[in-house]
């Protein structure tokens, strides 16, 4: 297969003037990445400060309703509140040890974007996050956290002032700064070797799984089910079953932000709904024009908000070794509602997806089985859609019944 | 499909006319006319401007005028919607031109209907996926036949140009190298097997957009592509004419124009003007 490709998706589509430090971040892939004193440093961060490893929890509630083992891959309990934080340790880590002094970042929500100032601040190294100008105004709390953690936030106004815009931004800076400054891309896309890179540090999801379904019940999961905007936590937990040859008979299920669901609206489902093309260094699935050109997408979860997926999800598609499905907002919202009650856990919006999923094909699951869902994030940075979207859920419990449940207020 | 171009589209699309006799096409004409500015003693001048700037009706009048003024090559922008290797001001011109309707294929109907009379070569300068979406192949052709004579992909390295170079080579046009004060001389090396028309020198670490100064790597570049390429250098990126060159320790065969000309043109200015202001 050719350098940066899964099957016939990947490559790396970028101005000539970023190949010198894409060559060399390959480079340190190859020769810093695997050596032992990386993995050992690496493996005591993740341990000793970000809180690995992450719990598979069972959801007894849920399992009784459904009829059958539900289990949690709890990322939303890591450091900063997502698995974000396993790719910024490990990317902070290896700028270090290339001579880097500087971290640029892209973010939409937020997550990634506090995540790397964690990293940076953590290390040593200077931060630059770019973020949409409109995201900005959205998720002013990750704003405030970045700037704790002593980084500098560049609003990006420049476009449709959200994430791919951001990362349009942040490619640019890294071509005028490739000297000092390593770009820590926030998910398992853009140019090779990103996808690699990204999804091999974020694997540890998928390996921990595992290992805790083995000691659990004795055997590999039935199912295990991920939400996929870009797709770092779903190509960090599928890819250690797909790529074990005794694994073959767990069916791996990527689940894509739909939107509103209503004909003619974006969506952020270019696996399902997309065509193939090349944006932000790569070749793959998109929401693209007729004529080329990038189409807005949308999604109620900002961390699926994105109109390309990476490479080696559009390949997995293809080749039929992860099926990929769509969930809509509404669909979303109801399964954090769920997960908040029924189990005392705050879901991430971008997780609540996968979680739906699971919910709206329960009756076409193995009853009796195991099924596994990556919880990658928490939701405690949703909270202002939750008040706009499902006011009724925010109100006091008795408030809630004397109005009359879930019936719109006046 | 109406071409957004040529507001006069509305009526029954306007033959194709053929190329002018002796005008020639294709890459080899894209290396004459920078040896023909040189061997009278100037600079190849290149404006670059964005299709359908400053606005679709206004276009056909920029080009003419940048033809008629001296330009001896014009590099035609083709509008995309994420830029990343462009400035702001490119990046602007493109996004209005996306808001009027601007796409390859009106473009290259444009470019057809116009072709008659225009002296300078024309280039097409724009992202991969527009491109790729129209199909490549059927784009060489239409390119061609629009008489295109090469093409500038900024965000296309020598890795991933094979495809795209087949389809421009069949029909004797060239994909220009697009190099950097960064690119190590092997992979100049690689550029520079097949590569055809000019060379473009990237004068910055960095987006398009007018510069006041230059790093000292640029003579060192320069002076490298040089003995790599066998073809014209063209510098770009941070220039606003040639008299920008003056003082510099190298004198490259030809300089491109982008982001000073648009904006000119976006203060009201007209690209005749331009073109004498630079005389």
């Amino acid at each position: 297969m050719k350098k940066g490709y899964f099957g016939e998706f990947g490559g790396c589509f970028v101005p000539e003037l970023l190949m010198p430090p894409l060559l060399e971040l390959e480079e340190a892939c190859t020769d810093i990445l695997p050596g032992e004193e990386f993995r050992r440093e690496l493996d005591g961060l993740l341990r000793g400060y970000a809180g690995r490893e992450t719990p598979l929890t069972l959801c007894p509630t849920l399992s009784r309703e459904l009829g059958f083992n539900l289990y949690l891959k709890r990322e939303d309990l890591l450091h900063t509140g997502a698995h974000k934080m396993n790719n910024t340790l490990g990317q902070a880590l290896l700028a270090r040890r290339m001579g880097k002094s500087v971290l640029a970042a892209e973010t939409g929500a937020g997550q990634h974007g506090v995540a790397t100032a964690a990293a940076a601040a953590r290390l040593g190294l200077s931060c630059v996050v770019f973020m949409g100008e409109e995201d900005t105004r959205r998720q002013a709390a990750n704003v405030m956290r970045m700037r704790l953690l002593g980084a500098e936030v560049r609003p990006v106004a420049s476009g449709t002032r959200t994430l791919k815009d951001a990362i349009n931004e942040a490619l640019r800076f890294w071509i005028a700064e490739q000297r000092t400054t390593h770009y820590c891309f926030g998910t398992a896309a853009g140019p090779h070797p990103f996808p690699t890179l990204v999804r091999d540090l974020q694997s540890v999801i998928g390996e921990e799984t595992k290992a805790q379904c083995r000691s659990a019940f004795g055997a590999l999961p039935d199912v295990v089910v991920a939400c996929v905007g870009g797709g770092s936590n779903a190509a960090g937990m599928f890819y250690p079953f797909v790529a074990d040859p005794e694994a073959g008979a767990v069916r791996l299920a990527g689940i894509e932000a739909g939107g509103t669901g209503e004909p003619g609206c974006f969506t952020s489902a270019p696996l399902n709904l997309g065509t193939p093309g090349v944006l932000h260094g790569q070749y793959s699935m998109l929401l693209q024009d007729a004529d080329g050109q990038i189409q807005p997408s949308h999604s109620v979860s900002a961390g699926l908000d994105y109109p390309g997926v990476g490479p080696e999800h559009a390949w997995f598609h293809k080749a039929g070794k992860v099926e990929y499905h769509v969930v809509v907002d509404a669909g979303a919202l109801h399964a954090f509602a769920r997960l908040c009650r029924g189990e005392g856990i705050i879901p991430a919006l971008e997780s609540s997806h996968a979680l739906a999923w699971v919910l709206e094909n329960a009756e076409a699951l193995p009853a009796g089985g195991n099924v596994v869902v990556n919880l990658s994030g928490r939701g405690d940075k949703d909270m202002d859609i939750i008040r706009e979207h499902m006011p009724d859920l925010c109100m006091p419990a008795q408030a809630a019944d004397r109005e009359g449940g879930s019936c719109p207020r006046q | 499909m109406s071409s957004p171009m040529n507001p006069a589209a509305g009526s029954p699309p306007a033959q194709t006319p053929p190329l002018r006799a002796g005008q020639g096409s294709g890459a080899s004409v894209l290396t004459r006319r920078i040896e023909e500015a040189n061997a009278a003693g100037r600079v190849a001048f290149i404006p670059f401007i964005t299709a359908g700037f400053p606005t679709p009706a206004k276009f056909r009048q920029v080009l003419r005028e940048l033809d008629e003024g001296g330009a001896d090559i014009i590099e035609v922008g083709v509008p995309f919607s994420d830029p990343v290797a462009d400035g702001p001001m490119v990046e602007e011109a493109s996004r209005r031109a996306l808001a009027a309707g601007v796409r390859l294929r009106g473009i290259l109907e444009e470019l057809a209907e116009s072709a008659a009379g225009r002296s300078a070569p024309v280039v097409l300068m724009g992202y991969y996926n527009p491109f790729l979406q129209y199909g490549l192949e059927r784009f060489a052709r239409d390119a061609a036949a629009a008489g295109v004579s090469g093409c500038i992909v900024p965000d296309l390295p020598v890795d991933e140009d094979g495809p795209l170079r087949a389809v421009l080579e069949a029909q004797g046009m060239a994909l220009i190298p697009l190099v950097g004060v960064n690119t190590p001389t092997a992979r100049m090396q690689a550029y520079a097997h097949g590569a055809a028309g000019y060379v473009y020198l990237v004068s910055v670490l960095g987006v398009t957009g007018e510069r006041a100064a230059f790093a000292e790597e640029l003579a060192e570049a320069f002076t490298r592509a040089q003995s790599v390429f066998s073809l014209p250098l063209a510098v770009g990126f941070g220039f606003s004419g040639p008299a920008q060159l003056e003082g510099m320790p190298f004198r490259p065969q030809a300089v491109v124009v982008g982001s000073a000309l648009l904006r000119f043109l976006d203060a009201g200015g007209s690209a005749a003007d331009f073109m004498s202001r630079l005389a």
